[in-house]
């Protein structure tokens, strides 16, 4: 098997920069959401459109970040 | 790779697609995300867990000696198998992987340029299949601390500036803005940095695609922050694997002679009582 419709985008979720990777594999689309800086994955998701699976990483990806605090420097 | 110091220690997608099938080469996958090998990789690659097979999993260390010599012989890597690693996130953990087996001195180890990400992108091959793996000999070397700081090692850099200190985490973890990467537990009491050290985050030494920037590039990046061949350098992070990528940057790609990374980094020092700590945006370079 092979990737299929391999794509990224930026965007912005809970003030922070997210990267998400979408593609299908097989009969199924995979997403992974990444904080920009530094890389870290938050959420990996699978659906059996694009929309479900970016909307299921998406959602957790602002729960997690929702939770980051801010500190004064 | 030709413009690299060490360019033997990096390999490109093609190289592992058109090595598949050598008995003298194990590839091996190892990620972040630990559920990702088994959405599908390269075909004849196994799975190493970062969390659970390259690391003491009692007290906190790399992997012992012991545990190092069964993970390579079960999985079929013996001192002279060339061993290709790529994982996620441009090779986080991959690195991480790399600098452990060169610690016990494996001679030949390399990251596949790109990681899996390149991989994927590129429309290659991939398996669930799990490849069935004949348990061999392996003799690992006496550790090679040389490549490996220690928190006096961090701590002498306090005072008489004898390395240059790399920290290659997000702008706002150095400042102390978050305690962690955003979204991930804080996992430290104090936020800020290492006095003294340089801010140079370790995704800026990656393309768009995952793979390396080129010799004049890296140098030009690291020489702006007067990270150089003059002085040993000492990379870290927070947990240890971000900064191992730098110090496979500086070390293979660059080819400085005297490189270190402080696994224990800023979960070790953002910890310890008394330790100081700078906290705000890093200082233009020079200042």
């Amino acid at each position: 098997m092979r990737v299929e419709e391999y794509g990224e985008r930026n965007l912005q979720l809970a003030g922070w920069d997210v990267h998400l990777t979408t593609y299908k594999l097989g009969d199924q689309y995979h997403c992974k959401a990444d904080n920009v800086s530094p890389g870290a994955a938050l959420a990996r998701t699978t659906g059996s459109t694009r929309d479900e699976a970016e909307n299921a990483a998406i959602a957790r990806a602002q729960e997690l970040l929702g939770r980051t605090r801010r500190r004064p420097v | 790779m030709p413009d690299y110091v060490h360019p033997e220690v990096l390999v490109s997608t093609s190289w592992v697609a058109d090595h598949a099938n050598d008995p003298n080469v194990r590839v091996v996958e190892v990620d972040v995300d630990t559920k990702a090998y088994d959405e599908g990789h390269v075909p004849g690659a196994i799975a190493w867990n970062w969390g659970s097979q390259l690391c003491d999993t009692v007290q906190r260390d790399i992997i012992p000696r012991d545990k190092y010599e069964q993970l390579m012989s079960n999985s079929g890597i013996s001192n002279d198998t060339t061993v290709v690693i790529y994982g996620d996130n441009n090779n986080w953990f991959a690195a991480w992987a790399l600098w452990q087996m060169k610690i016990y001195g494996h001679r030949d180890v390399r990251l596949m340029n790109g990681g899996r990400k390149k991989w994927l992108s590129e429309g290659r091959e991939l398996t669930k299949d799990v490849p069935s793996v004949q348990p061999v000999k392996y003799k690992a070397g006496e550790p090679d601390l040389s490549i490996r700081a220690f928190l006096p090692d961090v701590q002498g850099t306090l005072s008489g500036k004898s390395a240059s200190l790399v920290d290659v985490r997000s702008p706002q973890e150095f400042s102390g803005e978050i305690l962690a990467p955003p979204g991930l537990p804080e996992t430290c009491q104090r936020g800020g940095h290492v006095p003294g050290a340089r801010n140079i985050p370790w995704g800026k030494v990656c393309n768009d695609d995952g793979t390396f920037k080129n010799y004049d590039e890296l140098k030009a990046l690291y020489g702006a922050e007067g990270v150089n061949e003059s002085k040993p350098v000492i990379a870290y992070c927070r947990i240890g694997e971000r900064s191992s990528h730098t110090w496979f940057v500086l070390k293979y790609l660059l080819g400085l002679k005297n490189v270190k990374n402080y696994d224990g980094s800023w979960t070790e020092w953002g910890n310890l009582v008394g330790a100081p700590v700078e906290r705000g945006a890093a200082a233009k370079a020079g200042a």
